[in-house]
């Protein structure tokens, strides 16, 4: 950790968003992550990408697990809702907040052991349940806290740091996703900001479950050789398939996109997000299309980028589930608890 | 863009922007890190290498490194690098031992030198140590030039000056005072090797309106009527007074005047406030001894009667200004008369050379302005040189200072037939700051203390004596605060490009987010990508990093030199070193030869 706090200064030139806040008003306490970590990476792209968004840090929710990855949601909107849970169980606490409160935008943050292992029951549901939020998975194919074990997500014939090689089949994240509902899908890398920060604008705008699996380097213990973690390894095998941008709502910029190249996808808010295919031959919005591919890519060593799916018609859990729109919070308690009397009846019901 | 060459001197030397924009290039944040130590003495020699008058210059210097500290960019008020230069003076212990000794024998060479104002002593203070012998000609019974004559004692106490003249004195220079060169020709007959003329720019310029010769009892040459205040020839003045001009030297007649007797003194500027030449400090510290200033007022006549000045007539001017604070148009829409007893007139100094004659072989351009080369300070005349205010007109004493060295290295040259434009150019030399995984040799933590002000003697007490001095100093509690603000700009970011994984941390980590990894590209799209606006400052470009082959750019306006990147990087890419400028001087041009067989 370094040896005094990062301090908040203002430039002459320094830029604001629509509500006036600076960069530097999304940032959190200091990282005590190991120098070079990828997650402080990721960390610095969430941040900017809410501000960019002009989301005011009280109008958002961090959750997340345990690990160094889920640790990270104190390093950036110190002003932010938020909830470190038990291990793996970040999507429930996420599902409860989301039902209490649904004007707040939902974002977790969370690793490949706390969500391939331990808690894959629980992402696996909220990814069928649609829960509307953005799920940060920050995947460096270890446990990272817990000093270097492999993760569900360590390739086969990876080593570890000491050289023993990884011989069980790897959870893909992304491919998991496509096959339990997910309806936004993509992959990306700590070390590609300019890919990155986008893919998170267009995760948080999407209404529904919005699945980031974020390559993110372990320093400490998964950047030998060797590793297909480490950051040599992912620029070198790294592929761009799919670009997508965030554009708010606005006549003009839109009309500008309607030149055949690109794909612009309406969002809910009136805003759209515009793909840009840099791979021909498969179509990001047909489901069994980004399914072949990404299962293709596997048997190369490429890694495959992007917004691989995407799909804005199926409705999130709130609404399918036809939850109040003004949130379970507001509601009086007597409201929320019909009493003893009518539990008893509720009871007698199923007896 | 090419990939930045950090080993051109000039690159870093320009990062440090109160060294680079001072005149000689004083070392300011290793002195600053020196005083903050505690170690005051040492502060002082090294001021004393580069500006020769620190206890001077830490009250009166006109401090262009100020407008140009880092410290504006992230805040309003720079680092007060000339109060603290003042702190190392003031807190000194008695140095004279440190100081370079007369030499045993002379090297044999004479010089003379003309004027004993800065410029002069500052030739002597180089050349006497290596053996020169020295003799300064100053027409006045006491030395110091402008900075006796002109400088009130309030802001610059006669004592401070001696004493820094003395230390020169000491090496063995002789001092002729009251000895006017009246010509130059004679004096080049004389057995000198070479002769130095530092006899600055002592014409004040005289404003001739309708009425000035018949009041002439009551309206003053500023400089003039300043230099018979200093010889107490004069030691009062009427009851109400108007100053013409509002550059430096009315400042100096405003706040004189109120100390021999004036009830109210105005100073009339012809233009708006953002058009006045004095410094903000000067013009606070008059306003703070209720001053008037008055804008818009364009003289026009000296109102008198039977031959006693009675007041001024001023044409009331507008003036519209562009966007870029340019004048565009102005016009006259009234007139206002202003009763006063006396008119001192500040509106600028010429240079003047009565005593050298047409045909002594000095080229004087139409201006009447001695010919003399920017970088030998010769003039057209063979051994001869020109510095300070003498050579291109009035500057300051900073300036003549720069003068003094670079004349004294084209004097040594010249006595030792060599040639006089291959001088030894800068060095630069980086030293390792990293004490720890953690933990460097400078403070690094960003302080956002703000400035600290300077205690002033108390009004009713300054008018009292004219040579009371205004300034307190800093008290300990200020000195301890005022060294934190300093971003040690001299402590630089250093890149190794093979070692860079390209892990993001520097840039995330960047207070002032001054980083960035990004495909090379043609300058403005590089300095978009870091949002550098300010074209003064240069974009720092690194070689081709190891994995994807983009680079690392720095905007290096706004860093902070806090190290966080280096504290952050995991495998010391960037590094946090000190980066030591040496300026060449009189006596270490000898090492030339070698430097130039090396470099061929
Ligand atoms: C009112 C006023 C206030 C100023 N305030 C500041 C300030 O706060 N800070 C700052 O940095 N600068 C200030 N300056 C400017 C500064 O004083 C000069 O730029 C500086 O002193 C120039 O140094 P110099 O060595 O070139 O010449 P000078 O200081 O002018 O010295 C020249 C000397 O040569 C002598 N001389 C001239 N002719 C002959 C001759 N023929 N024979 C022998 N001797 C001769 C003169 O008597 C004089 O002593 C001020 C100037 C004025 C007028
Ligand atoms: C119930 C429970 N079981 C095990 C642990 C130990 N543990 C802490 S973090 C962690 C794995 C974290 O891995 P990952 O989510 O990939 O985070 P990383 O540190 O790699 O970012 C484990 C197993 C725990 N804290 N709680
Ligand atoms: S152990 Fe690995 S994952 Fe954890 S902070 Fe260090 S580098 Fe990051
Ligand atoms: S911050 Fe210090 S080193 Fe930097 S320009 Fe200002 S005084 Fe000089
Ligand atoms: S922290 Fe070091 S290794 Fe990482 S990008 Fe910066 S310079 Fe490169
Ligand atoms: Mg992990």
């Amino acid at each position: 950790m370094p040896s005094f706090t990062k301090p908040k200064i203002h430039l002459k030139n320094e830029k604001k968003n629509d509500i006036g806040l600076i960069r530097a008003d999304y940032d959190g306490v200091m990282s005590t992550l190991c120098a070079g970590c990828g997650h402080d990476s990721v960390t610095a792209a969430m941040a900017r990408a809410f501000f960019e968004l002009s989301i005011g840090p009280h109008k958002a929710v961090k959750v997340s697990g345990i690990g160094c990855s889920s640790k990270t949601t104190s390093y950036f909107m110190k002003e932010a809702h938020g909830n470190n849970t038990v291990h793996g169980r970040m999507p429930s606490v996420a599902t409860g907040a989301m039902a209490a409160n649904p004007h707040f935008t939902y974002i977790g943050v969370s690793g490949d052991g706390d969500s391939l292992s331990i808690g894959a029951g629980q992402l696996v549901h909220a990814m069928r349940r649609n829960i509307n939020m953005l799920y940060m998975l920050e995947n460096n194919g270890v446990y990272g806290l817990t000093k270097g074990q492999f993760s569900a997500a360590a390739d086969l014939g990876s080593t570890a740091k000491k050289g023993e090689v990884n011989n069980l089949a790897p959870i893909d994240p992304c491919a998991l996703a496509l096959s339990v509902g997910a309806t936004f899908v993509a992959r990306s890398f700590s070390g590609d900001k300019e890919q990155l920060v986008p893919l998170i604008k267009a995760g948080l705008k999407h209404k529904g479950f919005a699945l980031i699996d974020v390559i993110s380097p372990c320093v400490s213990f998964n950047d030998h050789k060797g590793s297909t973690k480490s950051y040599e390894h992912t620029y070198k095998y790294y592929h761009k398939a799919v670009h997508a941008d965030y554009v708010p709502p606005s006549a003009e910029i839109r009309a500008s996109y309607d030149d055949g190249k690109t794909m612009p996808i309406e969002l809910h808010d009136g805003g759209l997000i515009n793909l840009r295919k840099l791979d021909s031959g498969y179509d990001p919005t047909d489901r069994a299309s980004a399914f072949s591919k990404v299962l293709e890519s596997q048997q190369t060593d490429e890694i495959l980028t992007g917004l691989l799916y995407i799909d804005e018609t199926t409705q999130d859990f709130a609404t399918r589930k036809k939850l109040p729109g003004r949130g379970l919070n507001t509601y009086p308690y007597e409201e929320l608890n019909p009493g003893a009397d009518k539990m008893k009846d509720l009871m007698r019901e199923f007896g | 863009m090419k990939p930045t060459d950090t080993s051109d001197p000039d690159y870093f030397h320009k990062v440090v922007d109160c060294q680079w924009a001072c005149p000689a290039h004083t070392p300011v944040p290793a002195y600053i890190r020196l005083i903050a130590q505690g170690r005051y003495s040492d502060a002082y020699m090294l001021n004393r290498e580069s500006n020769v008058f620190p206890g001077v210059l830490g009250r009166v210097c006109d401090r262009p490194c100020e407008p140009a500290c880092r410290r504006t960019r992230v805040e309003e008020e720079p680092v007060a690098i000339c109060r603290l230069k003042r702190v190392a003076a003031d807190h000194r212990d008695d140095i004279t031992d440190r100081l370079p000794k007369k030499p045993a024998k002379t090297n044999g060479k004479k010089i003379a030198l003309i004027g004993a104002g800065p410029a002069s002593f500052t030739v002597a203070n180089d050349l006497a140590p290596m053996g020169y012998e020295c003799t300064i000609f100053e027409k006045f019974d006491k030395p110091g030039g402008l900075m006796r004559t002109n400088i009130p004692a309030f802001r610059l106490p006669e004592n401070v000056l001696m004493e820094e003249i003395g230390y020169i004195l000491d090496m063995g220079v002789d001092l002729k005072l009251g000895t006017p060169v009246n010509s130059m020709k004679e004096l080049l007959k004389e057995d000198y090797d070479a002769v130095f003329v530092g006899t600055g720019a002592p014409k004040g310029k005289n404003l001739s309106l309708p009425g000035r010769e018949e009041a002439d009892a009551n309206i003053h040459i500023g400089i003039e009527w300043l230099e018979s205040v200093a010889f107490e020839h004069i030691d009062k003045i009427g009851k109400e007074v108007l100053i013409i001009g509002v550059g430096n030297t009315a400042m100096d007649c405003c706040r004189t005047s109120l100390r021999l007797g004036a009830d109210s003194v105005k100073v009339m500027a012809r233009k708006p406030r953002a058009f006045f030449k004095a410094s903000p400090w000067e013009l606070e510290d008059a306003e703070e001894e209720n001053v008037d200033i008055l804008v818009n007022h364009s003289p026009k006549a000296f109102v008198h009667e039977n031959g006693k000045l009675t007041g001024m007539v001023f044409e009331l001017m507008e003036y519209d200004v562009d966007e870029n604070g340019k004048i565009t148009d102005s016009r006259v829409t009234g007139e206002k008369t202003i009763a006063c007893t006396d008119v001192i007139l500040a509106i600028g100094q010429n240079n003047a050379f009565p005593w050298i004659e047409k045909d002594a072989g000095i080229e004087f351009d139409k201006w009447d302005v001695p010919v003399v080369d920017k970088v030998t300070f010769e003039s057209s005349q063979k051994g001869v040189f020109f510095g300070g205010d003498a050579a291109f007109g009035p500057l300051n004493i900073i300036w003549a200072v720069r003068h003094g060295h670079e004349a004294a290295i084209s004097i040594h040259k010249y006595c030792h037939g060599e040639s006089l434009t291959q001088r030894r150019p800068d060095q630069l030399k980086l030293e390792p700051t990293k004490m720890g995984m953690f933990e460097w040799r400078y403070s690094n933590a960003f302080d956002d203390s703000e400035r600290r002000e300077m205690d002033h003697v108390a009004l009713t007490e300054r008018f009292s004596n004219l040579g009371t001095e205004v300034e307190l100093g800093f008290s300990p509690e200020k000195i301890a605060t005022e060294v934190q603000r300093c971003l040690n700009c001299d402590v630089q970011t250093v890149f190794d490009a093979p070692k860079c994984t390209e892990c993001d941390a520097c840039i995330d980590i960047c207070p002032v987010e001054c980083l960035s990894i990004v495909p090379n590209a043609e300058e403005p799209v590089l300095r978009d990508a870091v949002n550098a606006t300010n074209p003064d400052q240069a974009l720092y470009v690194s070689e081709d990093l190891p994995y994807t082959g983009r680079v690392m750019i720095k905007d290096e306006d706004v860093c902070l030199h806090c190290g966080l990147c280096a504290e952050r990087c995991p495998t010391a890419a960037w590094d946090m070193q000190e980066g030591i400028i040496t300026i060449p001087h009189a006596d270490d041009q000898n090492a030339l030869d070698k430097i130039f067989e090396a470099a061929e």
